[in-house]
């Protein structure tokens, strides 16, 4: 072995880790003006009225606008609509738009635009529907005015125009809007603050936008998803990290500058980091336990009663979220900080009332065959509750049989109406955002049409009444009492339970980034880069 | 030649049975993309509108048959998501996983052999006690606590190298192989370990032939005899366990990839099953095991060129 002279590779194995290292540098070199954020989830589906996803409408808000806003105290305010007046009755709605509207590819903003554009979104969205069974006409004045006209009073034409979630009521031009609202668009050209690059396209990497330079910000301040929507930086990009871990990692290494959605178990990490700010940018959202009403035993309202009797709100949000601060019980089916919330719940406080669900299992004759309650394992913002239920349910005399499987398993499992033990269901959790909850005609699982509402199909015909009330009403006094009403009713029939209100929180490098509009949905104009 | 081409057309039948078998699992197991696709608020109506439009609704048959169809003409379909060819979007992850591949082989094979080699030449000494006891903890410790060690020592405190993403080569050399190397390192300990362990053991072996103490008692230099006679005749199995590594690599990727979040087929494969995008899975399933035939036709031609006495 003379011959090798191990001295030497020794030596030329560390020059060359050396070279490697000093090449390739310091990991933290980023250019001043790109804006790299974690989103909450891959962008894989770019229309924002195809689908219901949450990252997809977040998309859509940078590229697309909306006719209207609803600014940071959750009141309506034109956006790309300058004027627009109404009849006494609500029967005829005519709109202006702003001046200089014009779409990224430099085509203006017209009326025909718009109502092609309603017009898709109405077909795909529950309440879009709902309004065009009541439109009468829906047509162009100019280019730059149109009008509506309905068959019945119809006072909620705002809020269908500034619908901030589910679909939101995104404008497009007129030959994107004619796709078939069942087939997704191909092109991708809106009049929002910003442009997606397609060139740069990368699902599950990278998605890069930059300053829409047509785009013509309202004058007043940005507010919620009104106001004026400026950019300050030169490129954002979307990095996808699915991973926690590799989220904390990458901001702490100074690789992105702020994550949309904090996973909660990095919360105390987070918090105790003085580099990193948290800022909560959007109001709470909730999460709610789901009864399937078509088949047994939650077809008989009394054990759907029992069921939510069982329901103990702290302990449940405490195995999910982790943190107190993370989380706040609420019994309301709004959340506690928006206007529609109210205290009156009639039974359901939240807290086990064991005895009690016992003594209604007994009166309704439960005969004490499992309940199915499905437990998505690979979602961890979600897999926490279903352990900690089933032991409540069983304290309240429920059998459960606990059924494991992956998030793409139970939102197909959901839509089976067949009896649990030949494949369908009895209970599952799920969350939502405040922009889904901000109407009660909005929000998907209030509803009591049977088979053609929200999974758990519950046929309710004075909850139906009650929001068509809600519709014709035109005083908040009144809304807020029928919301009211919806709600005691919802906990009258079982239909679902509050488990509790969620905050969630964006982090952001301090120092480094600032301007986050806080909304009823997550917005990325007038982020700054410093 | 012959062999060449028949072990080319061995290949299809294998790929037809992974082609059914795989199109068969994702059917029969739960889980429906059109629920996935249209979000946490569609209805039954929205799911079963979107099931048509993909054609989920025809019978089995006629789904595997307009699906194989295409396939055979060289169209892998198009992803549920992303709306794009599924050929784009192996080729889009394609690069990070090959570099990942390749620099992690490279380092394996530049560490592995020759450390493999000085253990068998030292047998029983500290040398190779060292490399036994690291083969030990190589093939025990799981890629991602690896991962994240480094991450942890090297990323985090030392600031050397970042802990994410990915930079093409043809963008910058220097910013891909930062991204890369310590993924690279992370993936290449297990099969350093295998590979210096195997290395080791043919050589000890080939070591003891008679040939060798020929070519000792005619004064040939010791490294001259490790690594033309020794190592030589030592390198089918070494070259077979490469080969297998290689194939092993495949599923390796999928962890480290989703550990350094480098947007490869490993990632991709990780997306496409969690939302049940079908001819996405299909099509990456049906990459791999080509890839895979394709790799252990290469290693049985290298026999060709390791062992003159092998003749198909």
């Amino acid at each position: 072995m003379t011959n090798l002279n191990i001295s030497r590779f020794l030596s030329s194995v560390v020059l060359v880790a050396v070279t490697v290292v000093g090449l390739t540098g310091p990991a933290k070199a980023q250019d001043a003006k790109t804006l790299r954020i974690v989103p909450q989830a891959d962008l894989k589906i770019l229309d924002p009225i195809w689908t219901t996803a949450f990252v997809t409408r977040n998309h859509g808000y940078m590229v697309y606008d909306q006719l209207f806003g609803i600014d940071g105290n959750g009141v309506i305010q034109p956006q790309m609509v300058d004027t627009f007046t109404k009849s006494a009755d609500f029967k005829e709605w005519t709109f202006t738009l702003r001046k200089g509207l014009s779409f990224s590819d430099g085509q203006p903003v017209t009326s025909e635009d718009v109502i092609a554009s309603v017009n898709r979104w109405a077909k795909r969205d529950v309440f879009g529907q709902v309004m065009a069974q009541s439109l009468a006409s829906f047509e162009a004045v100019s280019d730059t005015s149109f009008k509506m006209s309905f068959k019945t009073p119809f006072p909620m034409v705002l809020e269908a125009l500034s619908k901030p979630s589910g679909n939101a009521t995104f404008i497009m031009p007129k030959r994107v809007a004619m796709t078939p609202a069942d087939q997704q668009i191909s092109e991708y050209i809106g009049s929002g603050p910003y442009i997606m690059k397609m060139d740069e396209y990368k699902p599950g990497a990278k998605i890069v936008y930059v300053k829409n330079e047509k785009y013509v910000p309202r004058t007043e301040a940005p507010s919620g998803t009104a106001g004026g929507k400026q950019v300050f930086v030169d490129r954002l990009e979307w990095v996808i990290l699915k991973d926690a871990q590799t989220q904390a990692n990458a901001i702490a290494n100074g690789e992105v500058d702020m994550i949309e959605w904090m996973p909660a178990e990095q919360y105390a990490a987070f918090k105790a980091n003085s580099n990193l700010e948290l800022i909560k940018p959007t109001p709470a959202g909730s999460y709610d336990l789901h009864l399937n009403h078509l088949v047994p035993p939650f077809n008989n309202p009394k054990i759907a009663q029992a069921a939510i009797m069982a329901v103990n709100q702290e302990a449940l949000m405490r195995a999910q979220m982790v943190n107190k601060d993370l989380y706040r019980p609420c019994t309301s089916i709004y959340p506690c900080d928006a206007v529609w919330a109210s205290t009156q719940t009639g039974y359901f406080t939240g807290k086990p009332q064991f005895e009690a669900a016992k003594k209604l299992l007994k009166e309704a004759g439960y005969d004490g065959k499992p309940v199915v309650l499905l437990f998505p394992a690979d979602f961890a913002v979600l897999n926490k509750f279903p352990p900690v239920l089933a032991q409540l349910l069983k304290q309240a005399g429920f059998n459960v049989d606990m059924q494991s499987m992956d998030w793409a398993s139970l939102v197909t499992r959901r839509t089976s109406k067949e009896l649990p033990e030949k494949g369908g269901w009895n209970m599952f959790i799920t969350g939502w955002g405040p922009g889904d909850m901000m109407n009660p005609l909005f929000f998907p699982p209030l509803t009591g049409n049977g088979e053609k509402g929200w999974f758990g199909w519950t046929t309710d015909p004075k909850l139906e009444q009650l929001k068509a009330e809600f519709m014709a009403a035109s005083t908040d006094e009144l809304r807020k009492k029928l919301a009211t009403d919806m709600q005691l009713q919802v906990y009258e029939t079982g239909i679902f339970a509050k488990v509790g209100d969620f905050d969630y929180y964006s982090v952001l490098r301090k120092g480094a980034v600032s301007g986050l509009v806080v909304a009823p949905v997550n917005v990325f104009w007038n982020l700054k880069k410093n | 030649m012959f062999f060449i081409l028949r072990r080319v057309l061995s290949t299809v039948p294998v790929l037809l049975l992974v082609a059914l078998i795989v199109f068969l699992m994702l059917r029969l197991t739960p889980g429906d993309p059109a629920a996935a696709l249209v979000g946490n608020s569609g209805t039954s109506e929205d799911i079963a509108r979107v099931r048509k439009g993909l054609g989920l609704d025809e019978p089995l048959p006629v789904q595997f048959a307009l699906w194989s169809g295409k396939v055979l003409s060289g169209d892998l379909g198009e992803s549920y998501y992303m709306k794009q060819p599924v050929t784009r979007l192996i080729a889009q992850r394609l690069g990070p996983t090959i570099s990942l591949a390749a620099l992690t082989m490279l380092m394996t094979l530049l560490i592995a052999i020759p450390l493999g080699v000085l253990a068998a030449w030292r047998h029983g000494g500290w040398l190779d006690r060292s490399l036994m006891g690291f083969s030990v903890l190589g093939f025990s410790v799981p890629t991602f606590v690896i991962g994240y060690l480094l991450i942890w020592g090297v990323s985090l405190k030392l600031k050397l190298f970042p802990v994410q993403g990915y930079t093409p080569i043809n963008e910058s050399f220097t910013g891909w192989l930062a991204h890369l190397i310590l993924p690279a390192i992370t993936l290449s300990i297990v099969y350093l370990a295998l590979i210096a362990r195997v290395t080791r053991a043919s050589v000890a072996e080939a070591l003891t032939e008679d040939f060798i103490r020929t070519a000792r008692s005619k004064g040939i230099s010791e490294l001259r005899i490790l690594l033309r006679h020794a190592l030589t005749n030592a390198a089918v199995p070494i070259v077979t366990v490469i080969g297998i590594g290689i194939g092993l690599l495949m599923g390796g990727v999928v962890v480290t990839e989703t550990v350094y979040a480098i947007p490869g087929l490993g990632q991709l494969t990780v997306d496409a099953v969690l939302g049940r995008d079908f001819p996405l899975i299909q099509g990456i399933t049906l990459f791999f095991s080509f890839a895979y035939v394709l790799i252990n036709l290469l290693v049985d031609l290298s026999y060709l060129l390791l062992d003159p006495r092998i003749r198909y």
